[in-house]
């Protein structure tokens, strides 16, 4: 155990060095770093939320909308199929996956079914599942397949949207990923404030132009009398009235928007909007064929503006003056340029570090990393010898030194509980050692020569190093594994600590202690 | 003398002979333990149970909890618990899950702002705040409890592996004494039980299995040794032959455990918390647990069958 080839003792010291080299640009300042030459490794590491101060926010994708959406377009869908070919039906409704109605006569049915065949545009694979029971009534069914594609493309989309919408309020480095079926993280560093952020990604930003219904009163729709092409919605204030009727038909729609800014009009904060091609087409013609009408602005199922159209707007272009602030008005614009989500996001979780807290946690780790090192060093130098003991010093060291450089290496996030990982791993690091220490100490005591003694030593702990190691190694796995955000960060660091702690006893102090004992031939071993 | 020793060279401490003290001992711990469970239960964080965390710092030299208490507890979010956190200005509060959708927990977060800066100004710096939903605290939870149970499971398997299978059966033994009694002493304690436990608790068994694992190779490699020495005999003198790197590990590991508690900071105090007490508890059961079970589990009577399985596998 204690000859070393020269292949083994090059191996070992280039670790170190490589160690060395990669721990390096922790100890500088971030800037400093990027004016380096680019040969040098620059990568630093990371440091969680909780240390550098941001927000972490788990959002749920309403992926359940998107499927009722889409089963009540299905509705829409069998109306238009059904009825000019004289089949009489009633009850048509959408619930979960399926869509439903029942058929006025029985005898109807083949043809109906035969109709509806239709909605089945893709036939290899076909969308919907189409059943009849008991003679009259009529199922249409979203296929497994589809409602899978059908919420995985909502959360795709929304993933998109989430991007552009932070991209657009202009934080620095967000992380922004799809977690599971229907979730999607939100990381961002540094924002003491998330409260804008939430707000942006709480609406979906549908926006539709509808025209106001002028024939029916809110009064009238409230107390029944609603016409089947209209509805009744809330609107924002300032608009003389709680609520508006709308015809159901959408005009034109936020789709077709290409840009978005706020501004002023008589020094109202407002947003201003241009349309692509087909939206000024479209918005051209309902703004000419409805001249002194009302056009309702709807965002979300609200009303937020319902100017009449003075004239025809022909160029594509226009303004929506609601009632705004500055900050509403800028948001508004985001929401319009980045897009509408395609289903509404709610947060299930939030955690805000400020930066202050973060500074305070990283001075506290580092403190309590410094005295448990020196604390550990000092007991371990004073136990062990000046050559045992300063042996498993430097190892411990050189440990601390390739854990940062592991970090660094694998771009791993440092949290809280992470470094206090790394502060367990000081302690625990020194046990391989201290295995192998009392081993010789045992080997000598029965009156081993001191080479015999080291050798059988690291022979007889080497086993058990193993065996012990290997068993925290599963746990911090695991850790890993079903752990999260900060959990994680702890499990990383307690991982690359065993790991190189296993190093550093079985490969570097044994090299430092066979080459003293080659050196020194000691009659006595000092352990 | 240029070292010393924790325990003079050659201990015969006959540590076997206390094992019926210890097992009463253990059992009744146990007992108490499970018993606070369902009684007292635990203290669950918003990690488990949902709800929102605030942490505060107020302006001046020392926050009036009095009188943020009366503020807060005016606005009919039902229980607000309020703590000191680290320094007399820090203050935690938390709010228990609102009924209704989660846009009620999120307003709940922005009345608790709104009455504090009305009453105290606007100094206040909000240093952290944390909101679990109750579907991912349920979600958490569950995570939580596999992690803990795939964990032993794992150990369990690489134990049986390795090691004969009363080994295994005794360190499981081991192990669930460890979380069940560190799951006591948060219940007894009141300290909050949240992620971060979780990530303690399985610490704790790493740890104290690395402990048990070192003494079982003792073992395995003295039943080799000493063919006609009595179990017990076997048993303390493994006990003693390990007993220096048992008690020199748990001293280092504790000193860095220590520092991490007294500088380490308030948010991370409860979590060292429980890592100090693993390692106190992990080390006795390494002793006084695990081995006596070996004796009661009838371990030299196969591998004296089995010679040839105990072959050093390494």
């Amino acid at each position: 155990m204690l000859r070393f080839s020269s292949w083994t003792i090059g191996s070992i010291i280039a670790i170190c060095i490589v160690g060395l080299v990669f721990s390096l640009p922790n100890l500088f300042p971030r800037e400093q770093m990027e004016r380096m030459p680019s040969w040098l490794p620059h990568q630093q590491i990371n440091l969680g939320l909780d240390l550098q101060g941001g927000s972490h926010l788990l959002l749920d994708v309403g992926v359940d909308v998107v499927v009722q959406e889409r089963m009540e377009a299905v509705a829409d869908d069998i109306r238009r199929l059904l009825r000019p070919e004289g089949v009489k039906y009633r009850g048509v409704g959408a619930r979960g996956d399926a869509t439903s109605f029942t058929l006025v006569d029985s005898s109807q049915a083949p043809q109906a079914l035969d109709l509806l065949r239709q909605l089945n545009t893709n036939v290899v694979t076909p969308d919907f599942e189409i059943v009849e029971t008991d003679g009259a009534r009529v199922e249409i069914r979203l296929t497994e397949t589809a409602a899978t594609q059908l919420r995985n493309s909502a959360v795709q989309q929304s993933l998109e949207i989430v991007r552009r919408r932070i991209d657009e309020v202009g934080t620095r480095e967000p992380t922004i990923q799809r977690q599971g079926a229907a979730r999607i993280l939100v990381q961002v560093p540094g924002e003491k404030n998330p409260d804008a952020i939430k707000r942006l990604l709480g609406q979906t930003a549908k926006m539709n132009f509808h025209l106001v219904d002028q024939d029916t009163s809110p009064a009238q729709a409230l107390s029944g009398n609603l016409p089947a092409g209209s509805i009744l919605l809330p609107a924002e204030e300032g608009e003389g009235a709680d609520q508006i009727v709308v015809r159901k038909r959408i005009e034109v729609s936020g789709e077709n928007l290409v840009n978005a800014q706020p501004t002023y009009q008589q020094n109202q904060p407002v947003v201003s909007f241009t349309f692509d091609n087909v939206g000024a087409r479209k918005f051209g013609n309902v703004t000419k064929d409805h001249v002194n009408d009302r056009l309702a602005i709807v965002l979300d199922g609200r009303v937020i503006s319902s100017p009449r159209i003075n004239e025809p707007i022909l160029g594509g272009s226009g303004i929506i003056s609601g009632n705004f602030t500055v900050e509403s008005a800028n948001e508004l614009a985001i929401l319009l340029r980045a897009g509408a989500l395609p289903a509404p996001l709610t947060v299930v979780e939030e955690r805000t570090v400020g930066p202050d807290l973060g500074a305070d946690s990283i001075a506290a780790g580092k403190w309590a990393g410094v005295i448990g090192l020196i604390a550990v060093m000092v007991f371990m130098a004073f136990y062990y010898g000046p050559i045992f003991g300063l042996a498993a010093d430097v190892a411990l060291l050189v440990n601390l030194v390739l854990v940062a450089a592991l970090l660094s290496m694998l771009q791993a996030t440092l949290t809280l509980p992470g470094i206090a990982g790394i502060v367990l791993t000081i302690g625990m690091a020194v046990d391989a050692n201290v295995l192998v220490f009392e081993r010789i100490r045992e080997e000598a005591r029965v009156g081993k020569s001191p080479i015999a003694a080291v050798d059988t030593g690291y022979r007889e702990a080497m086993r058990t190093i193993i065996d012990a190691n290997v068993t925290t190694l599963i746990a911090a796995i695991l850790l890993y594994a079903f752990g999260s955000g900060p959990i994680r960060g702890f499990a990383v660091t307690l991982g690359c600590g065993i790991v190189t702690s296993m190093f550093t006893a079985i490969m570097l102090t044994r090299l430092l202690i066979s080459t003293w004992l080659r050196r020194s031939r000691p009659a006595m071993l000092p352990v | 003398m240029m070292s010393f020793r924790l325990v003079p060279d050659q201990t015969k401490v006959p540590f076997l002979s206390f094992r019926k003290t210890a097992m009463a001992l253990s059992g009744f711990l146990a007992l108490i333990s499970v018993a606070l469970l369902p009684t007292k239960g635990l203290n669950l964080g918003i990690d488990f149970q949902g709800g929102t965390m605030i942490e505060v710092r107020m302006p001046g030299d020392e926050a009036d909890i009095g009188a943020m208490r009366g503020t807060l507890n005016g606005l009919g979010l039902g229980e607000v618990a309020l703590q000191t956190f680290g320094s007399p200005t820090d203050v935690l509060i938390r709010v228990e899950r609102q009924e209704g959708e989660q846009e009620a927990q999120l307003a709940a977060v922005d009345q608790v702002k709104q009455a504090l800066t009305e009453s105290f100004g606007d100094d206040i710096s909000y240093r952290r705040v944390e909101f679990v939903g109750p579907k991912v605290s349920d979600e958490l939870f569950r995570a939580g409890a596999e992690a803990v149970l795939f964990a032993l499971i794992a150990i369990l398997a690489y134990i049986w592996f390795r090691f004969e299978w009363q080994f295994a059966v005794a360190s499981i033994v081991a192990l669930v004494h460890d979380v069940v009694l560190t799951l006591g002493v948060f219940s007894l304690l009141g300290l909050e039980f949240n992620l971060a436990t979780v990530a303690a608790l399985l610490t704790i068994v790493g740890y104290s299995l690395n402990d048990t694992v070192v003494v079982f190779d003792r073992v395995r490699e003295n039943l080799r040794k000493y063919k006609k020495m009595l179990l017990v005999d076997l048993l303390d003198r493994s006990l003693n032959d390990t007993l220096a790197r048992t008690l020199m590990t748990s001293v280092t590991t504790l000193l860095a455990l220590a520092a991490l508690f007294i500088f380490g900071g308030p948010v991370i105090r409860d979590f060292t918390f429980a890592l100090i007490w693993g390692v106190l508890i992990g080390t006795y059961s390494s002793i006084f647990i695990a081995s006596p079970i070996l004796l009661f589990l009838n371990l030299r009577a196969e591998s004296v069958a089995l010679p040839s399985s105990t072959e050093k596998a390494a």
